[in-house]
């Protein structure tokens, strides 16, 4: 019978650990080989792109009518702000003009969209630390009981659940439907009611904050280094946010906060992501309030693939995503597909901050950590 | 009545013996049934609808599906110890029913040690659990019983301490004495020290049974399922009914303790219904816990087991101790 637990008698004991790709925490499909002494992480080697789907070649072949439906599929837990960013760049190209409603109406996606998406990753983090068999699947369930109701909204707005379609070069692509305004209003005060729960059910329990503060500190200067954007960054003290840094598509017409906290551990991101949560409800109530009637596309509904063509010329658009900097790249010469594209996926640059601060802990941080990184691999590996 | 207590003991033995396994047995699989619906509500689901009304034949078809599962033994695995595992481990989770009295005069053995035997038997999952964990020959599940020896040795004593409360003021560690001890009243309610020691008795108790949030050995989302994550089929089914019978017998434990074991309205034969009643009461008490809270770090147990829990229990039993010697009329 071969050796199999082969552990380095000589020094200290070390143990090599495949987490990953197919582990209940991975978050999709992420390989972590962790070297341990004891519980102790003190190397890690992340290996990503397992779920690589060309998304970059594809969009050289589809045409812009097409793609965004696929930009979807990036980061398919939120699907608008990678359409957002792929129908931009196209417009920033082309410098097509779009109507004042559309921008209200994209901006009160993205917003949406940050709150489904925020109600996932607290859900799915609170699972890697409480246990599918334990108190972390109670908030799981809890949260994807509101995430519902978003995505109800989405489907009742577009006619699909997580990748949409609704955005294409120069507005959007469906107006909201009769009594839309009142569920969505009713369904962002619903959320907001239940926000406290959660913060009075995770804040007010001693294991919670036990297992998140201080833990996974991204210091000021590392985040800096490595890059990183979104919730993470504004966690580690830093205060830049594009939608108010950069405003794009309207964001200058509304009020709201950037939260920033300076621990830059795991709490000092779910506080982050709270606060967001309530920032982007407040959003989404000035948006009702101030809808603008008008046009929703400056151009004509889609009719066929060659509707669309985009003059010579490049141009990067990014938008803040609910993990962050969202960037698309886009290289078109002047026929109905792009030349070529490149994606900026938040979730990649920040998952390259776990090397970083994962030495150190203890194989459950670990957990912790990932899940408060809030990566998708849809957009990692793309 | 008469019929029965003229056999010869080890005769009695053997029939209330097989009458009490084939009750246990039968309860746990409920308990699952009634734990999964008790969650389901909690997290605003339904839980097991479709087998049976109301989902009642799901452990049923659970226990079927387990029972006609291949057997699958991994190659690199020590297969004497990765098969016996189960055994070890189930044997004194069940030898825990054997030693409660249900009601006076119902039970196996009413031994003049039975708490302190109770509590050693309960401590001795540990080998069974070792044993799974190491001839699975897998890294997920050395950490997992890594961690469990730790645990359990950290909660041991607290639990012991907890539950040594009630022994001290019945003044008896035979379990038929404690719970004549409370027919005026329940350990429970004796003042301060009661509340105080059944608060740690459920507190010790959800870490002793490795429960979540002090799930740390299965931790499904750091070691996917710990020391069983090589196991399925029957050998699963074996672990997990024992993992549950621990459960049981500790909350039959706490009913006997401090909540007055068969007493209750009602003529004497419903005595161990009520009991059965407290002892799921407590049982509902661990599973609230369990579902509440998130998962906390072994150094963190640790640290509040041998901080927090043992000078704390410690001192709630010397407390106990100094009352009753106080009370006590001098002669």
């Amino acid at each position: 019978m071969p050796e199999v637990r082969a552990l380095d008698y000589h020094g200290s004991e070390r143990l090599t650990m495949n987490m990953g790709p197919q582990h209940p925490s991975a978050h999709g499909v992420f390989r972590a080989i962790l070297t341990l002494e004891g519980e102790t992480v003190v190397g890690v080697d992340a290996v990503i792109g397992y779920l690589h789907r060309c998304h970059e070649k594809l969009a050289e072949t589809l045409a812009y009518v097409q793609y965004p439906s696929i930009a979807s599929k990036t980061d398919y837990v939120a699907a608008m702000s990678s359409e957002l960013a792929y129908v931009m760049a196209a417009e920033k190209i082309g410098q097509f003009e779009v109507p004042k409603r559309a921008q209200y109406l994209r901006v009160l996606m993205g917003e949406l969209q940050r709150i489904a998406s925020h109600c996932l990753w607290l859900g799915t983090w609170c699972m890697d630390m409480g246990g599918a068999l334990g108190g972390g699947a109670t908030i799981f369930l809890y949260c994807i009981r509101e995430r519902e109701l978003v995505l109800d909204l989405f489907e009742s707005l577009v006619g699909a659940r997580l990748l949409y379609g609704f955005h294409q070069v120069g507005g959007v692509r469906y107006d909201l439907p009769e009594g839309w305004t009142t569920q969505c209003r009713s369904t962002v005060d619903l959320i907001e009611q239940r926000l406290g729960e959660y913060e009075a059910m995770l804040e007010d329990n001693p294991f919670f904050t036990m297992r998140t503060k201080g833990v996974g500190i991204v210091s000021k200067e590392l985040a800096q280094d490595i890059g990183i954007s979104g919730p993470l960054l504004r966690g580690s003290g830093i205060n830049f946010d594009l939608r108010r840094n950069q405003p794009y598509s309207s964001y200058e017409d509304f009020q709201f906060r950037v939260p920033v906290e300076t621990d830059g551990d795991c709490h000092a991101r779910y506080r982050v992501r709270m606060v967001e949560f309530r920032e982007s409800i407040k959003i989404i109530r000035q948006i009702l309030d101030g809808l603008p009637e008008g046009p929703i596309s400056s151009r004509p509904g889609v009719k066929s693939l060659a509707q669309v063509k985009v003059p010579k010329g490049e141009a990067y658009a990014r938008v803040e995503g609910p993990r962050g900097e969202v960037g698309c790249y886009l290289v078109a010469d002047g026929t109905n597909k792009p030349y070529r594209m490149k994606w900026r996926g938040a979730s990649f640059s920040n998952l390259a901050v776990l090397p970083h601060i994962l030495p150190g802990c203890s194989v459950a941080d670990v957990v912790a950590i990932m899940g408060s990184v809030d990566p998708v691999f849809g957009e990692v590996d793309r | 009545m008469t019929a029965f207590t003229s056999l010869p003991a080890a005769v009695q033995a053997l029939i209330m013996g097989s009458a009490v396994l084939g009750a246990v047995v039968g309860i746990l699989a409920y308990v699952t049934l009634l734990e999964r619906k008790f969650a389901a509500r909690l997290q605003s689901r339904i839980g097991p609808y479709r087998v049976g009304p109301h989902g009642l034949l799901q452990p049923i078809a659970d226990g079927v599906k387990l029972l006609l599962k291949e057997h699958i033994e991994p190659a690199t695995a020590d297969r004497p110890v990765f098969n016996l595992a189960p055994v070890v481990f189930l044997i004194p989770c069940l030898l825990m029913f054997g030693l409660i009295p249900f009601a006076p005069g119902i039970g196996v053995a009413d031994l003049d040690t039975g708490v302190l035997f109770f509590l050693a038997v309960a401590s001795m999952e540990i080998v069974g659990l070792f044993m799974a964990g190491w001839g699975s020959n897998n890294k997920y599940a050395l950490l997992s019983v890594m961690r469990a020896v730790n645990q359990i040795i950290s909660y041991d004593l607290p639990f012991l301490f907890a539950a040594l409360v009630p022994v001290m003021l019945a003044g008896s560690l035979r379990m038929s004495d404690i719970a004549v001890a409370q027919q005026g009243l329940w350990f429970i309610a004796y003042p301060v020290l009661g509340q105080l020691a059944f608060i740690a008795f459920i507190l010790t108790a959800v870490a002793a049974e490795n429960r979540a949030p002090f799930d740390i050995l299965e931790a499904e989302s750091e070691l996917v399922a710990g020391f069983r994550v090589e196991y399925s089929g029957m050998k699963f089914a074996i672990i997990q009914l024992a993992e549950y019978a621990h459960v049981l017998g500790a909350s039959f434990l706490g009913a006997l303790l401090f909540l007055g074991a068969w007493s209750g309205p009602g003529p004497i034969w419903l005595g161990p219904l009520w009991f059965l009643i407290k002892a799921l009461f407590v049982f509902l008490l661990l599973t609230w816990v369990r579902w509440s809270f998130v998962r906390i770090r072994v150094d963190q147990i640790l640290r509040v087991s041998w901080k927090l829990m043992l000078p704390a229990s410690l001192l709630l039993l010397l407390t106990t101790a100094a009352v009753i010697v106080w009370r006590t009329p001098h002669a």
